[in-house]
């Protein structure tokens, strides 16, 4: 151990001396969104392993954090579970001076779960029934919005007791967002955000506070993310895609669903719930790096550069194994290209 | 107990110990200048406090002036925020506390200061004590996965008695205004038996055995004169109870079912102003929503001089009337 110390002090000394400076530390720091935060320690990790140079350093702050704090260039990137909107995108612009790039890293989804005594089966759900049930206007389990889905399942009279998240979240905005697609009245009453004045229903604190929740009240119906639900071996149901199929989420059709975008606009601000095309599942959303098109420090920005670069090959690849949907080969591509805007 | 005065150190004069000694008599003035750097220290943080969440909270106080306090809705997505639903859940909720805690704590207390044999009382309140040192998010699971099962079993024997109230109707869903003031009840005990019974031990046997003497019985001598010599301190463990109660934030979440609406079912959930700000703060969509969460904050400030006050003012009433 000491003699490693050792050796790598003397190449470092020896790396000085030739006055080359491409063992130079780079200390990068990068905060927001808490849902991609075991990937992206885990890629920084690798990658940190691999070039011991560089060490990217994330806080998990939450995506309004991130937001905040690369506008206010304490961090060198944020993330967030959101696009920026254009209101916060001319803030940065105002603050900075330069553009900020949104960069696609990972995809997540809502699954709807519920615990009705007496039934095992994975429900069918319509956006019409989802919509209805937070709405407050579908109250019984054998509505026939929800009976109609359902062929063959026995489904009770009793009340349904919806269940949401109290914090503020991006899970709740990939939901809303949907709901608001599939519902004209959700998006008039209620709308999209990563909080909103739900009409009925109880709060939880986080995905465990939901499905908490869930598991001890009888008759209820709500949303965790992906990841948490198979974690967590949970229930869930099955959702109708804009084709007409219910599809079950996983981490191939919530790839699908991002796929299914024909137009990726050039800023990847872009919300995929509800995509065209079959096998997509519908209540899904990318997570993205928030990174200022200007940075001025060169062995930061180049250290980035490479990192994106990484992330979008290597790195990809290791995002199954965390229960996170990789991106789509095209979104890729298109995001190799993007790496250019940074200077 | 007899103290041996220190006059054997002037005695030996030199110039070196006189100076020495001069400045340790002149201790009083330092003793007064550090107290006094602590006390306005404290001030200032208290002062500095209010004064950056007013500073912070300009956005929402612009935008609803007075009517902050008394809107019902809390709506991010059109940017509408009322602080009532929130200031009702906190109050209740530590109503709730205080009325279950105040006498379950002081008959503790008077338990293990006067009833108890000493070697129980002094292990039963190092228990306790250990009780008080729990952190709340702790007490927030044991609210989810202990209490609130247990609440659901027997909620149908309270709503048999208490049913016919509008305050035990409704729904019950196991998470509730009335399970949040259980938890804080549990919370807030340790404080009120441990520094009750402390103020209870200090009340002077003299006064004991007077009432003893005058043909009291046990009882009659702690009712009639260890508890009045002993309310202002009781009292003080009750503010400091209150105080917990209004401020807790991760136990009361998890209990609380986190809904902004006034019902006054207590078995309706609710929301209290420390679990939205926790709940909240960290995702904030926009600087309106995180100006309306401070000036929440600034609100349970006041909220918090206010009920303070007005405990304060019917202490000085009762505690006339006492000695009249």
């Amino acid at each position: 151990m000491t003699r490693r110390v050792f050796i790598v002090n003397a190449a470092l000394v020896a790396t000085l001396t030739v006055g080359a400076a491409s063992a130079q530390q780079v200390l990068i720091n990068a905060g927001g969104a808490t849902f991609p935060y075991p990937i992206y320690s885990k890629w920084f990790d690798e990658y940190h392993k691999k070039f011991s140079n560089i060490a990217i350093n994330y806080a998990s702050i939450g995506s309004g954090g991130g937001i905040a704090q690369v506008t206010a260039g304490t961090v060198d990137f944020g993330a967030s579970d959101g696009p920026m909107t254009d209101a916060a995108i001319k803030e940065f612009q105002d603050k900075r001076g330069s553009a900020i790039l949104h960069f696609p890293t990972v995809l997540g989804a809502d699954v709807p779960t519920y615990n009705i005594p007496g039934v095992t089966a994975s429900l069918n759900f319509t956006g019409e029934a989802l919509a209805g049930i937070f709405l407050g206007k579908i109250t019984k389990w054998n509505d026939p919005e929800i009976a109609n889905a359902n062929p063959g399942v026995k489904l009770p009279s009793n009340n349904i007791v919806v269940v949401h998240r109290s914090d503020n979240s991006g899970t709740t905005y990939i939901w809303t967002d949907y709901l608001s697609k599939a519902s004209k009245d959700w998006e008039m009453k209620v709308g999209r955000g990563t909080g909103v004045n739900w009409p009925v229903g109880l709060g939880g604190k986080g995905n465990e506070g939901v499905s908490g929740s869930i598991q001890q009240t009888a008759n209820s119906v709500g949303y965790v993310e992906l990841a948490y639900a198979i974690q967590n071996k949970m229930t869930y149901g099955k959702v109708k895609n804009a084709a007409g199929e219910f599809v079950q989420a996983s981490l191939a059709s919530v790839t699908a669903a991002a796929a299914g975008m024909k137009e990726m606009p050039e800023d990847f601000r872009v919300s995929i719930t509800n995509p065209p095309g079959k096998g997509v599942y519908p209540i899904a959303s990318f997570t993205w790096l928030l990174i200022p098109s200007k940075i001025s420090d060169p062995a930061k920005k180049k250290a980035i550069k490479d990192f994106l670069g990484w992330m979008l090959a290597d790195g990809q690849k290791m995002t199954e194994a965390l229960l996170y949907a990789p991106l789509p080969k095209a979104v890729v591509t298109k995001e190799l290209k993007a790496i250019d805007k940074i200077q | 107990m007899s103290v041996t005065a220190p006059t054997a150190l002037p005695a030996r004069p030199s110039g070196r110990a006189s100076a020495f000694w001069h400045r340790l008599r002149s201790g009083d003035d330092i003793a007064y200048v550090i107290t006094l750097t602590c006390a306005l220290t404290i001030l200032a943080l208290a002062v500095l406090l209010v004064f950056e969440l007013f500073r912070n909270s300009a956005l929402p106080r612009e935008k609803f002036g007075w009517s902050f306090l008394s809107g019902t809705t809390w709506d991010p997505v059109v940017g509408q925020y009322g602080a009532l639903p929130f200031i009702y859940g906190t109050v209740v909720t530590s109503a709730l506390a205080l009325l279950m805690g105040i006498p379950l704590g002081v008959g503790a207390a008077i338990f293990l200061a006067e009833l108890a044999p000493t070697k129980i009382s002094n292990g039963l309140t190092f228990l306790i004590e250990l009780l008080a040192a729990v952190p709340s998010v702790i007490f927030g699971l044991l609210g989810i996965f202990v209490l609130v099962p247990a609440l659901v079993a027997i909620e149908p024997a309270i709503r048999a008695v208490l049913g016919w109230t509008p305050l035990f109707s409704g729904p019950f869903y196991g998470v509730s205004l009335f399970s949040a003031g259980v938890v804080l009840t549990v919370m807030i005990i340790p404080f009120i038996i441990s520094i009750s019974r402390e103020v209870i031990l200090a009340v002077p046997t003299e006064q004991r055995e007077g009432a003893l003497a005058l043909g009291a019985t046990k009882w009659e001598t702690t009712w009639n004169v260890v508890l009045p010599f002993a309310k202002k301190g009781i009292m003080g463990s009750i503010f400091l109870a209150l105080a917990r109660s209004l401020g807790e934030t991760m136990a009361v979440t998890m209990v609380i079912g986190n809904e902004p609406k006034i019902h006054e079912s207590l078995f309706a959930p609710g929301y209290s102003i420390a679990a939205v700000i926790a709940n909240n703060f960290a995702e904030a969509s926009d600087s309106l929503e995180k100006g309306a969460l401070i000036e929440l904050g600034l609100v349970l400030f006041g909220l918090t001089i206010i009920i303070n006050g007005l405990a304060r003012v019917l202490v000085l009433s009762t505690t006339r009337k006492g000695a009249s």
